[in-house]
């Protein structure tokens, strides 16, 4: 930990009006050639990822990741949950029950299938909250006292300083050009 | 819509899923408003009071369960399964609600279950871990409950993985964790609004700390739909198979009346049934406190109560069809046992069934009813008992009238039955007060999207 105060700048944010001026704002961005940069809304709005052009992580990919995440960990519960009971019941504690084999597979289904949900729906939410970077409990946004409003009835937009064509003073104006009605820069600052 | 009388305006007034003349930031400020600067009234203290009386109840029924052992209750050889069984029944289909609101009806885009969601999942919950007192206490020592969980135990043993009673460990298991995340995930951007609107330090630090630093950005919006979306996929045949596991622990057995194939469809239809009762027991009460009435509107009420006449309906079914296959089967001890139901020594519990859960429904089939809040009030109480009546009918007339007389009994709840089962109603409405104080009781973040759709859709 350095002792310094942080105070780098992060980035230029714009807040618009409502959803669709959100939209059509970060069409515009994209399309102005902006690589880095992020919209944020009180609620989904559909589309708002393809408007803004976003990629999710490595090499552009435009997937999220989270059904794939899903899946493996729907796999990896469902065999678990098979084998197990199968090394139980064939290995660790034979017990014969009227005859029937060990390996009584349709005895497991039901345990196997529970497990497959766990797993799915447990790497479907922690896989989302990782991919996500959350928790995170700082942000540099989160020094804008008007942001605040992000969670309630405002629509942002934040070109962040990471950018190759980045220029505080000619983003600003920019914003200001496709209809930001507020627009302030983004410190990360302690 | 067409022209027409459906077009009429006191029918688009009972189609509304939300009052018109809302806007984001004042949908916010209403519910979020419950929560972060409404005082604390009276008639809040009062309730939380009581149900944290009777929450103590249950407590020292367990204490006193724990000193004696189970002697206490009323089972005896051979109705070993008693009023545990019956409330652990009872409250797991109870839950059964909470998620197919929140999982199929999302899954079905039904636009009317954005106002109810929350506080049904909330509901699922607090009822799975009600159901989890009785098979954690059943056996008198609570501290082996770890037992029910496969491990590997110094004595070499395992669970039996052939028998439905490990299977109901890991579907409600599963289910209780599942439900959890969901109801998690579901109030992230929640915790963020309440993070960014409260005004007291220690408010700001929990809810900021639950929140995790949810920003809503459009990234994570997007991961956040495709992870709600998978886990509705997931919970849906989730929630169906852990009734279809507790049938099992009845059909796999061979005792007269348990043994059919019409128990999973039929108890998993009777779960969704109690549990839409329990959801308007609590929506009726929670509307009129916090004057919920624009969010949770007539619509929504006149929908749940189709959903308990449907699922009414499909109970009928399994009650006719039960008497069908025992007569048809030709079965003597099948056939004994619908005659026991009948004329038995507990055929009062069984008429009284009968009147709870087939006949009074009926009256929902007129709009008047079903637009009545005292009415569905009351019919929603009275499906509770209906419902609670039908697990005890199951449980007890069979065991009582098995295959040999020699091996028939009788049963009687004692008063530590009737205190443990009334103190997990207290233990579950003490945390619904709490929960309503705590949490936004309607999720706020979808009441946006619902404003944003209607601004849209209506103009």
């Amino acid at each position: 930990m350095s002792t310094e105060p942080r105070n780098t700048l992060y980035g230029v944010l714009g807040e618009f009006d409502s959803a669709d001026a959100l939209m059509a704002a970060a069409r515009k961005i994209r399309e102005a050639g902006y690589q880095c940069f992020d919209a944020f809304a009180p609620f989904p709005i559909p589309g708002l990822s393809e408007a803004c052009g976003l990629h999710y992580g490595l090499k552009g990919w435009r997937h999220n990741f989270v059904p794939q995440l899903a899946l493996l960990g729907g796999f990896g519960g469902g065999l678990t949950g098979f084998f197990f009971q199968y090394w139980v019941n064939v290995y660790a504690y034979p017990l014969n029950v009227a005859g029937r084999p060990l390996n009584s597979w349709p005895a497991f289904i039901p345990v196997t299938f529970e497990l497959t949900v766990l797993g799915a729906s447990t790497f479907a939410v922690f896989g989302m909250l990782a991919l996500n970077l959350l928790p995170q409990p700082h942000h540099p946004l989160f020094t804008v006292p008007r942001f605040k409003r992000a969670s309630n009835d405002g629509f942002f937009v934040c070109i962040e300083a990471t950018d190759a064509k980045f220029n505080l003073a000619a983003d600003a104006k920019f914003l200001e050009s496709i209809g930001a009605k507020f627009v302030t820069e983004v410190r990360d600052e302690d | 819509m067409s022209e027409g009388p459906v077009n009429s305006p006191e029918i688009r007034r009972l189609a509304r899923v939300l009052e018109p003349g809302y806007n984001y930031a004042s949908v916010t400020d209403k519910i979020a408003s419950i929560v972060l600067t409404r005082p604390v009234s009276l008639g809040w203290l009062a309730g939380f009071s009581v149900s944290f009386t009777v929450l103590m109840v249950l407590l020292g029924s367990i204490a006193w369960l724990i000193v004696k052992g189970v002697g206490i209750w009323g089972i005896n050889i051979p109705i070993g399964w008693g009023f545990a069984i019956v409330n652990f029944v009872w409250w797991i289909g109870i839950g059964h609600a909470g998620t197919l609101i929140s999982a199929i009806l999302f899954l079905l885009n039904q636009q009317w279950r954005t106002s109810i969601n929350r506080f049904a999942e909330a509901m699922t919950l607090f009822a799975v871990a009600c159901a989890a007192v009785f098979p954690g206490i059943h056996v008198g020592r609570p501290w082996m409950a770890f037992y029910m969980f496969p491990y590997p135990s110094t004595m070499g043993v395992w669970p039996q993985f052939r028998s439905p009673l490990i299977w109901d460990v890991f579907a409600v298991s599963t289910y209780g964790t599942v439900s959890a995340l969901f109801w998690f995930v579901g109030l992230i951007p929640d915790l963020a609004t309440l993070r960014d609107r409260a005004t007291n330090k220690p408010a700001q630090i929990i809810y900021g700390m639950l929140a995790m630093g949810w920003r809503g950005s459009a990234r994570h919006w997007h991961r956040y739909q495709s992870a709600y979306l998978l886990l509705a996929g997931l919970a849906t045949p989730l929630v169906l198979s852990v009734h279809t596991v507790v049938s099992f622990d009845f059909a796999v057995g061979i005792v007269p009346g348990w043994h059919t194939t019409i128990f999973p469809p039929y108890f998993v239809a009777g779960a969704i049934y109690s549990g839409f009762a329990m959801v308007l027991t609590i929506a009726i009460p929670l509307r009129k406190a916090y004057g919920l009435q624009d969010f949770i509107t007539m619509r929504h009420l006149e929908n749940m109560a189709k959903v308990m006449l449907a699922t009414g309906l499909i109970v009928a079914y399994g009650y006719f069809m039960e008497f069908f296959l025992a007569l048809y089967s030709g079965n003597k001890f099948d056939m004994y046992l619908v005659d026991q139901r009948l004329h038995g020594p507990y055929s009062g519990y069984y008429f009284a069934l009968i009147l709870c859960n087939i006949i009074t429904p009926q009256l929902l089939w007129f709009q008047k009813v079903r637009t009545n809040v005292a009415a569905l009030f009351v019919m929603s109480l009275v499906i509770n008992l209906g419902m609670w009546l039908e697990r005890f009918v199951i449980v007890v007339i069979s065991l009582t009238r098995d295959f040999v007389p020699g091996a028939w009994g009788r049963y009687q709840a004692t008063f530590w039955d009737y205190s443990t089962f009334i103190g997990t109603m207290g233990l579950f409405v003490s945390l619904l007060f709490l929960f309503v104080r705590g949490l936004p009781a309607i999720s706020i973040a979808e009441m946006r999207e619902l404003v944003a759709h209607k601004s849209e859709g209506d103009e």
